[in-house]
C-alpha cells in the first residue's frame, strides 16, 4: 500500500519492491555498561525467507535478538515491522507484532502440560477450560501443518528436549507470530531431531512465515538460509545470499582476519606422554551424556590446543582431568591411572599429583571475588604444608608469596590486600595463571587463558604458557579463539559434539579446515584439493 | 472411647484445623507464586490482635475480621516490598514479620486495654456464633446421623465453613483459571511467564495479597471464633504448623486440607488427654505437640515420597536471556 | 570496583539500617502514648547507669554473643541457622545433665565440662538438618524451625516426666549442686577490689564468650578450615575447584554453630538458673539472628551488637518495671533491625551507592 502511494501507479509496481521487509533494523546499538554488545546493526529480511545470522559466542547475536523481542531496550536505533515502525517496548508489544522466539534455553514451565504451556499468557478468558479447547483444536492443525506432532497432554518435563522445542514453536504459532527467532535451536538436538527441526522450518517458510536462525553451525546455515548475515564482535559484517557464498567464506568472515597475535616460539620437542585419555565419557547431572568417548594423548614439552566452539565438551574435559567432576573411562598420568571416581578424584588428589588447572571461568571458579589477593594466591593448595603455622595458616607467608608473584607477573596494583574482584580482568587472570603456574606442574589444564583479558597482559599470559612448554611440561589447552590456539598449540584436537573431530598439525591446516570441523564436517578432503588446486 | 467422645474430639478437630486450613491455603497462595513465606505465624497473630480490639470497641465481629485482614494484609505487603520489589531474602523477611507481630501485638494491647498484652474477652456480637444447620435440632433424635450431623457437621461459625469451602475455590481458582494457571507458572519459572508478557512482579504481589488475606481472616477466626479476645502469642506456633501442612500436603489444596485435619486432630487429642493410653503403649502429650513438625522433617528429606517446592521459590525474579 | 568504600560497608550500612529501625521505634513510642527521649533516658540509665544494670547488661549479652556468633559461623557456609533456639535448648539439657550426674567439685572443672556438654548437645541437635541439607537437600531454615519446635516438646517431656524432682510441681530440675555454681562478675571483680553488684547474673561466661569471639574469629580467618567455609560459603563451584568437600563443609560449620548456640546454657542455665527450667532460652536464639546480621557476621561486630541488645533487653526490662511500655518494645526493634539489616538491605544499599557513585563521578 505505501509504495502505491509512493509510485502513484497500484498497477505498475514491481511485484519485489512492493513488499516491505518483514523486519528492518536501523543502527541498533547496545552497550552493557563499558562492553558494546551492539554496534549500529542494521538488516532486512523479507518476509517467507529464512535468514541466518552467525558469528561466534559473544559476537552480539543473541543480544540483537533480544531487542526484537523487547527483553532489552535499545540504546539507539529503529525497528520497522512489515515496513511500520514499532517501537518494542516488553515482550507483550513484540508478540503483538507477529515476533515469536524460541530461547536457548527454552521458557517451559516444566510440570505444566504441552496445552498449559501453550495458552499461558495468551489465555482467551478468565476460565481455562474454553482457551485449552480451543488450543486442542489449533495444535491438532498446526501439526498437521507443519510436522509439529507433540501430545498435548503430555508433561513438559517428561518430553525429549527435541518435543520441548517443538512447544517452544508452537507457543509462538499459537499467537500468531508470522516472524520466528530461533536461537541456537540444535544446540541441544540431536541430529535426527535437528533435521525434523529443519523439515518443520522449511514447512513454515513454505507457507509464508519469516525465520531468523541464529547460530555458529555453518551446515545449518548453508542447508537452511536464503540469506546469511555475519555478525563479529557486536557489528555485522556482512550479508549475503547463502546461495552465492561458501562456508569457507562465512568461516573467514565469522572468525575475521584479526591481527594475529605472534607469540616467538621454537618448535616443540615432545617427550614422554604425560597425560593418556581412553575413551573417556562424562554424563551430566541432567543425564546428557557430554564426553562421548574421548581419546587423547599429550606429551611433555607440548601444548595440546582443543579447538571447538563453546559447550561442546570442552569445558567437561578439563574439569573431568581437573577432578571437579566424576566420570568412566581411562585416563593415566605419567603412566599411573588417576581415579575418576570416589575418593582420590577430587581437585585436591589432583593436584597432589602434579596437575594445576586454570579454570575457563575465573569468577565463578578460578577466584573468590570477595577475598584479597593474598587469600586467593593459595587457593587449591591452601593446604600446603608451607603455608601453615601450627594450627593456624601462615598468612604472612601468603602474603610474602602473593608479593613475588605479583612482582613476577606485573600484577597491578602490586596490593595483596585488594579484593580479587577490584582487579582488572587481565590481573585477576594473570593472579590465578600464576598460582598456577608457579606450581611447576606436570601438567597444567587451561582454559579461556586470555577471555576478557587486555592485548598486555594476553602476551605476558602466552609467553609464560610457552615457558612452561620449554621447561618441559605438558599443556592443555582449550580455547574458543582460534587465533590463539594457532598461536599457542603444536598439536590442534577439534572438539565438536563431546568428540574429538581430528587432530592437526597447525603448521599443515588452516582456519578453514578447523572452523568446518568445528561445525560438525569431518570431510575436508575438498577443501584441501581446492587449496592444492589453487597453489598448483 | 464411646461414640459421644469421638464425635466431640472430631468436632474440636474440626475447630482447630480451621486456623491452620486458612493458613496453610494462604501460604499455598504465595509459595506456589515463589514466594516463601515463614511469617504466616506474625500475619495470622497480627490479625488475630486487630480483629478481637476492633470487634470488642465496635462491638461488631464483621469489623474486627475487616481490620484483622487490613493488619495481616500490611504485613503481606512489608514481605512483598522485601522479597519481590527489594528482591531480599524472603526468610529473613518472614522472620522479621513474625518478632514484629509479636512485639507489636502485645505492645499496642497493653497500650489500649491495660490488661497485661491482652484484649477484653468478647461477648456476643463481637464474637463468631455458632451457625446451627437447617434440621439439626429436629435430626438430634436420630441415631447415629443425629450427633454426626448435629454435632459435628453443623454448630461451626461461619469462617469454618468458609474454610472448608476454600479449599475446592482454591482449587478451581488454581487449577481452572487463568489466574492460577498464571500464578502456578510463576512459582515455577518467572522466565515463561515474562516471556509470554505478563508481569512477573504483578502476580507475586497478587499471591502476596491473598496471603494476608487469608491469614487474616485466620488470625480473625481464633480471637473472635474459636476463642473469645485476643492473648499474647494466641497462635502459639500454629503458622508454623501451617507451614508443615504445606509441605506435607505438596503444596495442593485437597492434600492441604487432610493434613490440617490430621495435625488438627493431633492437637484435638493433645488437648483432651495428657498420655493417651493406646493399649499399654502411653503415647505422652508431647509426642501430639511435635508429630507434625517430626513428619513434616522426615517428610522433606524425601523418605517417604518426596516434597518438591515450586522450583522458582524463594529466589527473587531477575531478568537474563 | 568496589561500589562503596569498606567504611561505609561496614558501619554506616548497619548504622542506617538501625537508625531506621530506632526512628521507627520511637514513632511506635509516640503511638502508645510514651515519650520517647524519656524512654531512651530510662534505658540507658537502667542498663548502664549501675553496676547492677551493667550486670544484666553483660549477661544478656552473653547470651547473644553465643547465639549470634552460632548463626554468623553458618552463615559463612551460605546456611541460615533459624534453629538456635532449639540449639541452645538442648545445650541446656547437656549442661543439666553434667551437672547433676557428674562429680563436678569445682567451678574450675564444672566450666569446661558443662562447656563440652552444652556444645555436644547443641552440635546434636544441629546434626540432623545438617546431614539432611547436605545429602538429601532438606532446606535447612525449614528444618531448623521444625527442630526448634521438636526441641521443645522433647525438654518439655523431659522436665515434666523424667527430670522433675518427686514431690515437685515445677517443670524444672532439681537445683545444681554448690560445685557447679558460676563464680559472678562480683565474685571474680571483689578480689582485684572492684565493686559490682551481687545482685545481676553477670557471671564468668561472659569472659568465655569473649573468649569464644576471639576463637570465632581465629577460626574463621586463620585456619585452614575458616579457609575452607568462608570460600564454600562464596562459591559452591570454585569450592569444588579447589577440592574443597562441599558435603564435608557444610556439616562441620551446623556442627559448630550449633555447638555455639548450645554453649549458650553455660551462661543462663549454669550460671544464672543454676537448674533447666522450661524455656530457660527465651527467645535468645531468634536474637541471635537480629545480632548476626547487624554485626555482618563477624565475631567483634557480633560483640558490639551482642552488646546493643544487652542494653536493649535490660533497658526494656526496666521500661517495663517502671513505664507501661511492655517488654516487647525489645521484640519490635529487634524486629525492625532484622528488616532492614537483613530483607530490606538493598532498600538501604542502594541510595547509598549511589550517593557514593555521584561523589566519586564530581571528584
Amino acid at each position: 500500500m505505501v509504495s502505491n502511494q509512493h509510485t502513484g501507479r497500484p498497477d505498475m509496481a514491481a511485484p519485489d519492491a512492493a513488499k516491505a521487509p518483514a523486519i528492518e533494523l536501523r543502527g541498533i546499538s547496545k552497550s552493557f555498561g563499558p562492553v558494546q554488545a551492539n554496534k549500529d546493526i542494521s538488516i532486512r529480511v523479507m518476509p517467507g525467507t529464512i535468514h541466518g545470522i552467525i558469528g561466534e559466542n559473544g559476537a552480539g547475536k543473541s543480544t540483537l535478538m533480544s531487542i526484537l523481542y523487547g527483553f532489552y531496550k535499545a540504546d539507539a536505533g529503529e525497528i520497522f515491522i512489515n515496513g511500520t515502525k514499532t517501537n518494542i517496548t516488553d515482550s507483550q508489544t513484540a508478540i503483538a507484532a507477529g515476533i515469536g522466539m524460541v530461547f536457548q534455553h527454552f521458557k517451559l514451565v516444566p510440570n505444566f502440560t504441552v496445552l498449559e504451556n501453550v495458552i499461558l499468557g495468551a489465555e482467551d478468558g478468565a476460565l481455562l477450560r474454553p482457551s485449552l479447547a480451543k488450543a486442542r483444536k489449533e495444535l491438532t492443525a498446526l501439526a498437521k501443518e507443519y510436522e509439529l506432532n507433540v501430545n498435548p497432554d503430555s508433561v513438559v518435563e517428561d518430553l525429549s528436549v527435541g518435543h520441548q522445542q517443538r512447544v517452544e514453536i508452537l507457543k509462538a504459532l499459537y499467537r500468531r507470530a508470522e516472524i520466528l527467532i530461533l536461537d541456537e535451536p540444535t544446540g541441544v538436538l540431536t541430529p535426527a531431531e535437528a533435521d525434523h527441526l529443519f523439515r518443520i522450518l522449511e514447512n513454515l517458510r513454505r507457507e509464508g512465515k519469516t525465520i531468523i536462525l541464529i547460530t555458529h553451525k555453518l551446515r545449518e546455515i548453508m542447508e537452511t538460509t536464503d540469506t546469511v548475515s555475519v555478525m563479529r564482535r557486536g557489528q555485522m559484517t556482512a550479508t549475503v545470499k547463502t546461495a552465492e557464498t561458501s562456508p569457507e567464506e562465512l568461516a573467514e568472515l565469522m572468525v575475521g582476519r584479526k591481527v594475529l597475535l605472534r607469540v616467538d616460539k621454537t618448535a616443540a620437542t615432545p617427550g614422554a606422554k604425560v597425560l593418556e585419555i581412553e575413551n573417556l565419557k562424562v554424563v551430566d547431572s541432567a543425564g546428557v551424556m557430554r564426553l562421548k568417548g574421548i581419546n587423547l594423548d599429550i606429551r611433555a614439552g607440548e601444548i595440546l590446543g582443543i579447538a571447538g566452539v563453546a559447550g561442546n565438551g570442552q569445558s567437561e574435559l578439563l574439569e573431568v582431568l581437573g577432578g571437579m567432576h566424576s566420570a568412566t573411562g581411562t585416563v593415566r598420568l605419567n603412566g599411573k591411572p588417576l581415579p575418576l571416581t570416589g575418593p582420590g578424584s577430587d581437585a585436591s588428589a589432583r593436584r597432589d599429583l602434579g596437575i594445576a588447572h586454570v579454570p575457563e571461568d575465573r569468577h565463578r571458579e578460578g577466584l573468590i571475588l570477595d577475598f584479597h589477593a593474598w587469600e586467593n594466591v593459595a587457593f587449591g593448595y591452601h593446604r600446603d604444608a608451607k603455608y601453615q603455622r601450627g594450627m593456624f595458616m601462615d598468612n604472612a607467608a601468603l602474603r610474602a608469596d602473593t608479593e613475588a608473584k605479583m612482582a613476577k607477573f606485573d600484577v597491578r596494583p602490586p596490593d595483596p590486600w585488594l579484593a580479587a574482584k577490584s582487579f582488572s580482568g587481565g590481573n585477576q587472570q594473570k593472579i590465578v595463571v600464576a598460582r598456577e603456574i608457579e606450581r611447576n606442574p606436570d601438567l597444567l589444564l587451561i582454559g579461556q587463558p586470555t577471555r576478557g583479558v587486555d592485548i598486555g597482559a594476553i602476551e605476558f599470559i602466552h609467553e609464560q604458557i610457552i615457558a612452561l612448554r620449554d621447561q618441559g611440561k605438558a599443556i592443555l589447552l582449550v580455547s574458543v579463539e582460534l587465533d590463539e590456539i594457532f598461536a599457542l598449540s603444536d598439536r590442534i584436537a577439534v572438539m565438536f559434539d563431546g568428540q574429538i573431530m581430528g587432530v592437526r598439525n597447525p603448521a599443515t591446516t588452516n582456519e578453514k579446515e578447523l572452523g568446518l570441523m568445528m561445525a560438525g564436517i569431518t570431510d575436508t578432503s575438498a577443501l584441501a584439493t581446492q587449496e592444492a588446486s589453487q597453489n598448483g | 472411647m464411646d461414640f459421644l467422645t469421638i464425635i466431640q474430639i472430631l468436632d474440636s478437630t474440626i475447630r482447630l484445623a480451621t486456623p491452620l486450613l486458612l493458613a496453610c491455603l494462604a501460604g499455598l497462595y504465595s509459595e506456589r507464586a515463589g514466594v516463601f513465606d515463614i511469617g504466616l505465624e506474625g500475619k495470622m497473630l497480627a490479625a488475630a490482635f486487630l480483629s478481637a480490639a476492633v470487634a470488642y470497641v465496635s462491638g461488631s465481629v464483621w469489623l474486627g475480621l475487616l481490620a484483622g485482614i487490613g493488619a495481616s494484609v500490611v504485613l503481606a505487603m512489608v514481605h512483598g516490598l522485601a522479597s519481590i520489589t527489594f528482591r531480599g531474602n524472603q526468610l529473613i523477611s518472614g522472620v522479621a514479620i513474625n518478632f514484629l507481630a509479636a512485639g507489636l501485638t502485645v505492645l499496642v494491647a497493653q497500650s489500649w486495654f491495660q490488661q497485661g498484652g491482652r484484649t477484653p474477652s468478647l461477648m456476643g456480637g463481637a464474637r463468631f456464633e455458632p451457625i446451627t444447620l437447617p434440621f439439626a435440632d429436629a435430626l438430634s433424635g436420630v441415631p447415629f446421623l443425629g450427633p454426626i450431623y448435629g454435632d459435628l457437621i453443623s454448630g461451626h461459625s461461619v469462617l469454618v465453613y468458609l474454610a472448608f469451602a476454600l479449599v475446592p475455590t482454591t482449587w478451581w481458582v488454581l487449577f481452572r483459571t487463568r489466574f492460577g494457571l498464571r500464578l502456578r507458572a510463576v512459582g515455577e519459572n518467572p522466565a515463561a511467564v515474562d516471556t509470554a508478557g505478563v508481569s512477573v512482579t504483578r502476580l507475586r504481589y497478587a499471591a502476596v495479597l491473598i496471603c494476608g488475606v487469608l491469614c487474616g481472616i485466620a488470625g480473625a477466626y481464633l480471637a473472635t471464633g474459636l476463642q473469645a479476645g485476643f492473648v499474647k502469642d494466641m497462635t502459639a506456633g500454629r503458622g508454623f504448623i501451617a507451614l508443615a501442612a504445606l509441605i506435607f500436603a505438596k503444596w495442593r489444596p485437597w492434600n492441604s486440607l487432610w493434613a490440617c485435619l490430621l495435625f488438627g486432630l493431633l492437637q484435638a487429642v493433645a488437648l483432651r488427654y495428657q498420655n493417651l493410653d493406646l493399649g499399654g503403649v502411653v503415647i505422652p502429650v508431647q509426642v501430639m505437640d511435635v508429630l507434625p513438625y517430626i513428619l513434616t522433617v522426615i517428610f522433606l528429606a524425601g523418605f517417604v515420597g518426596k516434597a518438591i517446592p515450586p522450583r522458582a521459590g524463594g529466589e527473587p525474579y531477575v531478568k537474563e536471556r | 570496583m568496589d561500589k562503596m568504600p569498606r567504611w561505609a560497608e561496614v558501619f554506616l550500612v548497619p548504622l542506617i539500617s538501625l537508625l531506621l529501625a530506632a526512628v521507627l521505634s520511637a514513632l511506635v513510642i509516640l503511638a502508645i502514648g510514651e515519650n520517647p527521649w524519656a524512654a531512651v533516658k530510662m534505658m540507658v540509665s537502667g542498663a548502664l547507669g549501675s553496676t547492677y544494670g551493667w550486670g544484666y547488661t553483660l549477661y544478656y549479652t552473653t547470651n547473644f554473643i553465643f547465639t549470634g556468633l552460632a548463626v554468623a559461623v553458618a552463615y559463612h557456609a551460605r546456611l541460615f541457622n533459624i534453629g538456635g533456639e532449639g540449639q541452645a535448648m538442648l545445650g541446656g539439657l547437656g549442661v543439666a545433665l553434667a551437672c547433676l550426674y557428674l562429680p563436678l567439685p569445682h567451678w574450675l572443672i564444672a566450666l569446661p565440662v558443662a562447656a563440652i556438654g552444652a556444645a555436644l548437645f547443641g552440635a546434636a541437635w544441629a546434626l540432623i538438618p545438617a546431614y539432611l541439607q547436605a545429602k538429601r537437600g532438606s532446606h535447612i531454615v525449614i528444618t531448623t524451625i521444625m527442630f526448634n519446635f521438636i526441641a521443645a516438646g522433647l525438654l518439655n517431656y523431659l522436665l515434666v516426666n523424667l527430670m522433675r524432682p518427686v514431690g515437685s510441681m515445677d517443670p524444672a530440675t532439681d537445683k545444681f549442686p554448690e560445685g557447679t555454681h558460676l563464680p559472678t562478675l562480683h565474685d571474680l571483680l571483689a578480689p582485684i577490689g572492684i565493686e559490682f553488684s551481687k545482685a545481676a547474673p553477670a557471671n564468668v561466661t561472659f569472659i568465655v564468650g569473649l573468649l569464644a569471639c576471639l576463637v570465632v574469629w581465629l577460626l574463621l580467618w586463620r585456619t585452614r578450615l575458616g579457609y575452607e567455609i568462608r570460600a564454600f560459603g562464596h562459591s559452591e563451584p570454585a569450592a569444588v575447584y579447589a577440592g574443597i568437600n562441599p558435603v564435608k563443609i557444610t556439616m562441620i560449620a551446623m556442627l559448630i554453630s550449633g555447638g555455639l548456640a548450645g554453649m549458650m546454657a553455660v551462661n543462663n542455665v549454669m550460671g544464672e538458673a543454676e537448674r533447666l527450667v522450661m524455656n530457660a532460652v527465651e527467645g535468645a536464639g531468634f536474637i541471635g539472628i537480629a545480632v548476626a546480621l547487624m554485626g555482618r557476621n563477624h565475631p567483634f561486630g557480633v560483640l558490639i551488637a551482642a552488646l546493643l541488645f544487652g542494653f536493649l533487653y535490660q533497658g526494656g526490662a526496666e521500661l517495663a518495671l517502671w513505664t507501661s511500655i511492655p517488654r516487647e518494645l525489645i521484640v519490635v526493634i529487634q524486629a525492625l533491625v532484622i528488616l532492614f539489616t537483613g530483607a530490606l538491605d538493598h532498600m538501604v544499599r542502594m541510595p547509598l551507592e549511589r550517593l557514593f557513585l555521584a561523589f566519586r563521578k564530581g571528584a
